[in-house]
């Protein structure tokens, strides 16, 4: 059998694989399980521990695990210790003696620590080959304590019909397993038996448990050293017929970088260099002031109007939201800026009714058909990017936008080669023209401040920053809403049947 | 300072022009100045070669010639080893260091302390969703804020509508650790793609009986596995990233290649689309620890940040555009600035020992919701880097976090073969 010993030594020297992502998570656990063991650096007790007749050698109460865990992690909640405990013991560096699922809890059970030997780290990938001879040799011995679990009986019958052949060469093994640890001193094999247990607990859990070996396949590709993969436990030579781990493939070597490589990165820093960046603190308080803004739309934050869908399973909120009338705090929003109003259908309807109503729609037009253009496939582009010429920007076009001459040169030059961003500049300069020039009067304007303000009555009250659902539902204004809400609602509807069929600009 | 390897010796070149002597000895930006009589006609003349290229003419001539060959050191593209191009972008990154470091007048959590606390949240699970046969990979929201797909190891594409548990079409793909799926903007179609290297394009119809598989169209193709796609505001491109070390850019009725982004060393595992309307611009963040920004026309990297210790598993753009997250095997949650162009904020905790593989924002940009590999979901205050609250209740790593469109609810998917719709 394996030397289970705790002096057995753990890892090597570093490996190229040390920085693999499951490396990291593998030593952070070994870190903690080392530091527990060492008690004198603040670490538990490890103890044997009296049991009727007999002695239990080396072990650690669950409580001792957690309270070390949460005075050295810093943790306030015990389930979170817990947790995590649970998690080290299922990726096996901790198991409990008497259980072959391996949790961790907060109480007197007994746990004892894997030998290093063991540890996950070091690449294990034990064949089926080497349980067949494990569950054999446990047969063997005349233990109580070894005796088979119901699904370990299961695998061992489905493992002798599987290997029916060799099953002669596997029977020698568990044989010679068997008389090596007869040898070996009795405190000392108890030990090391619960450990090999635990072992096989983690590369052959216990139905229902999780497979902690599993991993991503996309880090394991990038696993360097098929070699160091350890197969067998028991010493079987790899007798060919067992396949090359798949989660171990040698990748290529990774290219070194050559002058262009490194004169790209040059450049890439000049150009870093060279950029204007904003001051932290300006960029925190830029951060905090949309932070803040949005917080009362936040449905994780603050209430929200009539009620989350999920927790109700009334969909009233999501109707509300998508009907043409708008509710005073959606109206709101409009006013952030004008890539909120944009964003928002209804927002871009009624801009687009109050530039209608000043004639000056063809800026906002244009900009939407760009838009429209950008989301067509790659084959109706070029046409559309004509037809928009011919709409808006051409000699007597029905639509003629205001363009400053060097914007017009530069579209006019992409046009001969028309393509998705060939009117990025116009867009982009009518965009700051509406921004500056009509989105200000919009948001003056009748039209809007009627929707702003036309509810002023029928006030929704929302609660920004704190969390009192409950509250609103015991609130003594909720008759009153839901009649306001159910007139809304109606109206809605009515309205939703009425435009159905007008509705100029479809989904942008 | 000049070499002059062959400085005295003489050459005797024959036909054969000193030139082609020069240039199998030297790279070819070299100054080579060959002077000598001609053999054949006496010309005394200095025959020298253009700066940067050596090749002219001498053939007619027997050359007996002094080859005497200068590095030209004009200006740093000339005639610089990789280890002085090494030097210099190491100096460049130490001053860019610098700069950056100059601006950094503050830390964000410090100003973010006049900021009223978050309340505690107490999130329960409101829906589970059951159905896959093996790990959930990957999920994506409808626009309609209550359908939703995810993806899963067994090879298949499943859509649901969240609100009822309905499960409304399953796609099967031949491969599987189907990695990514993305629901497209208008409702109608679906992409996921995986360890085919493929990235599909499914459209759905209302017709329950229609077999939806068979209409899969292949649009995007790569040389290894795809791992995060995301259709732009259209149904008709979609970003691929992928294994390769690559993004792209795909026109979906064509399957063309519309641009791709190279940049990477290492696989890309994943990519967000900026949120603005006009934006054209995209964050990705791979195996390099790198988290690169990219402008979609061009298809140049605009900024880079590395400062995650190893691969980066996620990225998110924050609801603004400004700034964006990004999640690690290193354990810890990034929130990076680009205006300021530096990281702003770090998540992490002694704790949390595994790593982060999926973040999204709250509506408002407040809360940083992080899935980890320890089966828990994390939820930070983003302004102030602490933690408000944390999820238990999938028995498996948690895969993918995604926020709802309207912000309702947390959607996460899991290891478990299930998703738990959650919220406070």
């Amino acid at each position: 059998m394996a030397e289970g010993s705790k002096d057995r030594g753990g890892p090597g020297p570093a490996e190229p694989e040390e920085d693999s992502p499951n490396m990291i998570v593998y030593r952070k656990m070994e870190d903690i399980v080392t530091r527990i063991q060492d008690e004198k650096a603040g670490g538990v007790a490890i103890r044997t521990v009296k049991s009727f007749l007999s002695k239990i050698p080396s072990v650690v109460s669950g409580a001792d695990i957690v309270q070390w865990l949460m005075k050295n992690l810093s943790i306030e909640d015990p389930a979170e210790a817990i947790h995590l405990g649970s998690l080290i013991a299922a990726h096996g560096y901790i198991f409990p003696i008497n259980d072959h699922v391996l949790t961790l809890k907060d109480d007197g059970t007994l746990y004892r620590f894997q030998s290093p030997y063991f540890w996950p780290s070091n690449c294990w990938e034990p064949e089926n080959t080497d349980y067949a001879i494990y569950l054999c040799k446990r047969t063997m011995q005349n233990k109580a304590r070894l005796e088979l679990a119901d699904y370990e009986a299961e695998n061992l019958a489905r493992l002798q019909r599987a290997f029916a052949r060799k099953w002669e060469f596997i029977f020698m093994q568990a044989e010679a397993q068997v008389k090596i640890d007869r040898k070996k001193d009795k405190a000392e094999r108890k030990i090391l038996d619960s450990q090999e247990r635990a072992f096989w607990d983690v590369h052959r859990p216990v139905p229902g448990c999780v497979n902690t070996t599993e991993m991503d396949i996309r880090k394991c590709r990038r696993e360097k050293n098929p070699h160091r993969v350890k197969k067998s436990v028991y010493g079987v030579p790899d007798d060919g017929q067992s396949q090359p781990s798949p989660v171990h493939v040698s990748s290529q070597p990774a290219r070194k970088p050559t002058r262009e490589d490194v004169q790209k990165e040059i450049t890439f820093l000049n150009t870093q260099l060279d950029r204007h960046c904003m001051k932290v603190s300006k960029v925190a308080d830029s951060l905090m002031t949309y932070t803040e803004q949005f917080l009362e739309y936040d449905p994780f934050v603050s209430a929200v109007d009539p009620s989350i869908p999920w927790i109700t399973d009334d969909t009233t909120f999501w109707d509300l939201e998508a009907s043409r009338e708008p509710s005073q705090q959606r109206v709101k929003k409009w006013g952030f800026s004008l890539e909120e109003a944009l964003k928002d259908p209804a927002g871009r309807d009624q801009f687009l009714k109050f530039l209608e109503s000043e004639f000056s729609s063809e800026n906002l037009r244009f900009w939407l058909a760009v838009q429209d253009m950008k989301r067509r496939p790659h084959q109706e582009v070029s046409s559309r990017a004509q037809e928009i010429w011919q709409e808006f920007l051409a000699e007597g076009a029905p639509s003629s936008i205001n363009l400053d001459s060097h914007s017009y040169e530069r579209t006019s030059q992409n046009l001969k080669d028309p393509g998705r961003y060939s009117y990025e500049d116009a867009q982009d300069h009518i965009f700051q023209l509406m921004k500056s020039d009509s989105y200000a009067r919009f948001l003056r304007s009748n039209i809007y401040q009627d929707l702003l303000l036309a509810r002023k009555k029928v006030s929704y009250t929302h609660t920004p920053r704190s969390l009192i659902c409950t509250a609103l539902t015991h609130s003594p204004h909720r008759s009153y809403f839901f009649y306001a809400w159910l007139a809304i609602k109606i109206k809605s509807q009515i309205c939703d049947l009425f435009f159905m069929n007008s509705v100029k600009y479809g989904s942008f | 300072m000049s070499q002059d390897p062959l400085e005295g010796c003489r050459i005797s070149a024959g036909k054969k022009s000193a030139v082609s002597l020069g240039k199998a000895l030297h790279p070819p930006n070299l100054l080579v100045v060959v002077e000598g009589t001609c053999g054949a006609c006496v010309a005394a003349s200095p025959v020298s070669a253009p700066e940067g290229s050596c090749s002219y003419n001498v053939a007619h001539h027997h050359l007996c010639v002094c080859v005497r060959v200068c590095m030209a050191w004009q200006g740093l593209q000339k005639g610089e080893t990789l280890a002085s191009l090494k030097q210099e972008s190491e100096n460049l990154r130490r001053k860019l260091e610098e700069e950056r470091g100059k601006l950094t007048d503050v830390e964000l959590h410090q100003v973010a302390e006049k900021v009223e606390t978050v309340a505690a949240l107490s999130i329960k699970t409101r829906r589970v969703l059951k159905g896959h046969g093996n790990k959930v990979l990957s999920m994506d929201w409808c626009k309609d804020k209550r359908r939703l797909v995810s993806s899963s190891q067994d090879g298949k594409v499943i859509v649901w509508d969240a609100f009822t548990l309905n499960k409304e079409h399953g796609i099967t793909l031949p491969c599987t650790w189907v990695m990514a799926c993305a629901y497209a903007p208008s409702g109608c179609a679906v992409a996921c793609g995986g360890l085919d290297n493929k990235c599909s394009v499914v459209p759905l119809s209302l017709d329950r009986n229609e077999n939806v598989t068979a209409k899969k169209k292949s649009v995007a193709m790569h040389t290894n596995y795809v791992s995060g796609c995301s259709f732009t505001n259209s149904d008709m491109q979609l970003l691929t990233s992928s294994g390769d070390g690559t993004c792209a850019l795909w026109d979906v009725e064509s399957g063309q290649l519309l641009q791709s982004f190279h940049g990477h060393t290492a696989d890309v595992l994943s990519l967000d689309l900026a949120p603005s309307e006009t934006g054209n611009t995209f964050v990705s963040g791979g195996c390099d620890m790198k988290a690169n920004v990219w402008d979609m026309r061009s298809g140049q990297n605009i900024q880079s940040f590395d400062n995650h210790q190893s691969d980066i598993n996620c990225v998110k753009y924050y609801p603004s555009g400004d700034a964006f997250a990004s999640a690690s095997d290193d354990a810890t949650c990034r929130f990076y600035d680009l205006r300021a162009d530096r990281e702003v904020a770090v998540y992490q905790k002694d704790s949390i020992i595994f790593g982060a593989s999926s973040v999204d924002f709250s509506l408002s940009g407040r809360l940083l919701f992080a899935g980890y590999n320890d089966y828990t979901i994390n939820v930070w205050d983003v302004l102030k880097g602490t933690r408000v609250s944390v999820l238990f209740g999938h028995e498996n790593r948690v895969s993918r976090v995604r926020v709802s469109p309207d912000g309702t609810a947390l959607c996460s998917a899991s290891w478990d073969n299930t998703l738990r719709v959650s919220r406070t």
